[in-house]
């Protein structure tokens, strides 16, 4: 039993956070969120620089072999910073790639994937599907050795930036997975900022074709590694949150030590100091089970465990990003309604954390099929 | 980072779970698993066998009786006793007044007593809270007044104490009592106080919880001598010996063993009970909720076993750490016991059998049990206690 990080990670963690507090404060935020691209170039070139983008693949690939382990600690300083690029998005479509596709297919695109030169997005959701993994609405059929991708998917988060995407498209034998090139002929991007700053994309697919090349694995057979993929990002996310709550509580801390009212700091109040233990109690509960998903999905092993545990870790961070962000806005009154304070940004991002990749919900239900 | 015990503390866990399955009294756990209460000789028999296998004071020094094992064997002993449906020893004893004893207490104190309490042969309570004084402690009244007898100096103690545990087996009851009411500071004139309960003076009266069960007392003394030599530490300095005993509380605060076991029995209570023909499990309404207490014990597990190992690592003690243990503890205990009550529905209303009625053991005693938990989030320092401490240790409000 062991819960601290090693050296490496450590290191690698306090180099994340430091670079991110002096290149990407609140007001340099809101800078790269007013922007036209609402991305930032440079930060993204840092992060892949860090080697970030190349953690979790395997050595083979030009990665470093980790796992969500190594990139909990990561992610909570992405999260805590509020990061509005999509690495998460970029080390998941890294993932998809390295686990399904050919030798040529991993060397033609991981290596652009790792420096960062070649962004990627995955297209997973559907219109009217919620959080279904299996598509419904975007179709590939195969005519003379080509492709004919045509549909639409929904909230496809890093599509605008992304030079390719991974698509999942239902074929006659199932679930499978695409590689396209987002400036091919129809390819139709329907841009928008989420609620917590991200940019984000409907895309539609018109008859576009593909090589048969473009097909990752076997036709029909991507559904078990979609999900694994959506495992790893949900305890990513659980991660992200994780640094988002640290955040919320340590401001709201900060703030109703300093903020007096009735001649007193708010803080020295019962009532509020009980509501910032409850606050800290949820955090700590939902850390272990953030740990504890990302440890299950660098396990391996049995899918339905990986799956039960990862739900049961998203259910709680659902829960837990739902109290403490409404929590610490309510604490920081007025002020803490208002775009000048970070709080108010990190509430937006908790509150899509809760839902992002199945909302509790979602999850209760699925750990009960999986129980 | 590993979330898994060692070997060696596998091969551990393993041997004690399988010596607690050889070892505890049939009657004994199944009086456990079945909600019912123990008699004082059901203690006594639990602690020999315990006290002959080494085991009954594992955390006190080697040379006192203890085992020597380290605070993460120490947890997997306390959480197998959980699973496995093991009473824990009532802490009074061996926990509270032996760790009292090992830090404040004269050579003869310890010779008289600890080997008594190891084998069980005292049966100790807790005479803290008064009418007056719960979780303000230093506002306790019970006075002590030092006098002179024939038979050597005594303090003659006149007062009450109530909440007093199983105060109706001691044999000795380990007391706060103010020797000094003069003072400014009331923490000052407090001293702790070892009395025998045979003293003439003493009344032990019932306080019958809700659930129907006498578990706690009101405790009355009347004037009762009590030898000087029963003092701990120095007179007027018993508020040093309470706040040591308050930091060290156990890590085992979290009732993770319990509460998985009785998780277990909730489900398969719930696959049992039938909504509509079907499992009440598969009822998506009381799934849910049985889920989010699945999870919340999961999480108490995980975050147990995180403090620990920061434990471990830095040789502090826990701190407010426990008291957030105890208060996500006894909120699962609680959720559980609710749960269990409503899994049964109507039939948790039949309670006692009456004029040669027949009625379930178990469904009955569901809403006991749901009544008598409520006392977890008041006991041992209320959650709102907890939660001040908290507030103040971690928080640095």
């Amino acid at each position: 039993m062991n819960f601290e990080l090693s050296d490496e990670q450590q290191q690698l963690a306090d180099a994340v956070r430091k670079i991110l507090a002096g290149s990407y404060g609140f007001e340099q935020r809101q800078a790269v969120l007013r922007s036209a691209s609402g991305f930032s170039d440079s930060t993204w070139a840092t992060l892949a620089d860090m080697g970030l983008m190349a953690l979790a693949l395997p050595e083979a690939d030009g990665g470093f072999g980790g796992g969500a382990v190594d990139l909990m600690a990561p992610m909570e300083a992405c999260g805590e910073a509020l990061l509005v690029e999509p690495l998460l998005d970029h080390i998941v479509a890294g993932r998809l790639l390295a686990r399904t596709g050919s030798v040529p297919q991993r060397a033609a695109l991981l290596p652009g994937l790792i420096d960062g030169t070649r962004h990627l997005a995955f297209a997973s959701l559907e219109p009217g599907q919620r959080y279904a993994l299996a598509p419904v609405a975007t179709t590939a059929q195969q005519s003379s050795g080509v492709w004919v991708l045509d549909g639409s998917k929904s909230v496809v988060v890093g599509a605008a930036q992304a030079h390719t995407l991974i698509v999942s498209a239902r074929t006659p034998e199932g679930t499978s997975l695409f590689v396209v090139d987002a400036k091919a002929p129809g390819v139709q991007l329907n841009p928008s900022r989420t609620a917590d700053g991200l940019r984000a994309a409907d895309v539609q697919f018109k008859a576009v074709r593909l090589g048969a090349d473009a097909l990752l694995g076997t036709a029909g057979a991507a559904l078990p590694a979609i999900e694994e993929a959506v495992d790893f990002a949900t305890a990513l996310l659980c991660a992200d949150a994780i640094g988002a709550m640290q955040y919320a509580l340590d401001a709201t801390l900060d703030y109703t030590k300093t903020r007096k009212q009735f001649g007193s700091p708010i803080a020295s109040f019962q009532v509020l100091q009980h509501r910032m233990v409850e606050m800290l109690i949820t955090l700590e509960q939902a850390r272990s089970m953030a740990i504890r998903a990302a440890a299950q999905v660098d396990a391996g092993g049995d899918p339905r465990e990986r799956s039960r545990v990862v739900s049961g870790a998203k259910i709680k961070i659902a829960d837990a990003a739902q109290l403490i962000s409404q929590e610490a806005v309510q604490l920081h009154g007025g002020m803490g309604m208002t775009e000048e304070l970070k709080v108010s940004h990190t509430f937006r991002r908790l509150t899509m954390a809760a839902q992002r990749f199945g909302d509790a919900d979602h999850h209760l239900e699925r750990y009960a099929a999986l129980s | 980072m590993d979330l898994n015990y060692s070997a060696d503390e596998t091969a551990f866990r393993d041997e004690v779970r399988g010596w607690l399955e050889a070892n505890i009294p049939t009657d004994i756990r199944d009086k456990v698993v079945n909600y019912h209460g123990l008699s004082k000789e059901d203690y006594g028999r639990w602690h020999r066998v315990l006290a002959d296998k080494g085991w009954s004071v594992p955390h006190w020094p080697v040379e006192w009786g203890g085992t020597g094992w380290d605070i993460t064997r120490r947890y997997i002993y306390d959480e197998q006793f959980g699973l496995a449906g093991a009473p824990m020893l009532p802490p009074f004893g061996p926990s509270m007044c032996a760790s009292v004893l090992l830090k404040f207490g004269t050579p003869q104190q310890k010779e008289r007593f600890l080997p008594r309490i190891r084998t069980g042969q005292d049966f100790w309570v807790q005479g803290y809270s008064e009418p007056g004084a719960g979780s303000d402690l230093a506002a306790l009244k019970t006075r002590a007044v030092r006098s002179s007898t024939s038979s050597g100096d005594v303090y003659r103690v006149t007062g009450q104490k109530i909440w007093t545990t199983l105060g109706h087996y001691g044999d000795w009851i380990f007391c706060l009592v103010r020797t000094d009411s003069s003072v400014e500071k009331r923490q000052e004139g407090i001293s702790f106080l070892l009395i025998d309960m045979k003293s003439p003076g003493i009344t032990v009266r019932p306080l019958i919880l809700m659930d129907g069960g006498h578990e706690v007392n009101e405790v009355f003394f009347d004037d009762v001598a009590v030898p000087v030599e029963n003092l701990v530490f120095e007179e007027n300095k018993g508020w040093t010996v309470a706040k040591y005993l308050l930091g060290h509380e156990r890590m085992g605060s979290g009732s993770v063993g319990a509460s998985r076991r009785e998780l277990a029995a909730l489900k398969d209570l719930a696959t049992r009970e039938l909504k509509n023909g079907q499992p009440l499990i598969n009822d998506a309404r009381f799934r849910d909720k049985l889920t989010r207490v699945e999870i919340e014990l999961d999480a108490l597990e995980l975050t147990s076993m995180r403090f620990l190992d920061k434990m471990r690592r830095t040789g502090q003690p826990p701190g407010a750490d426990v008291s957030m243990l105890k208060i996500r503890g006894t909120e699962v205990q609680q959720a559980i016991t609710e749960l269990m009550m409503q899994a049964v529905g109507p039939m948790a209303a039949p309670f006692q059998a009456v004029d040669g009625g027949q009625i379930d053991h178990v469904t009955s005693r569901l809403a006991p049990r749901y009544f008598n938990y409520r006392k977890a989030s008041i006991y041992a320092g209320s959650n709102e206690i907890q939660r001040n401490i908290i507030a103040k240790m971690t928080l640095g409000l």
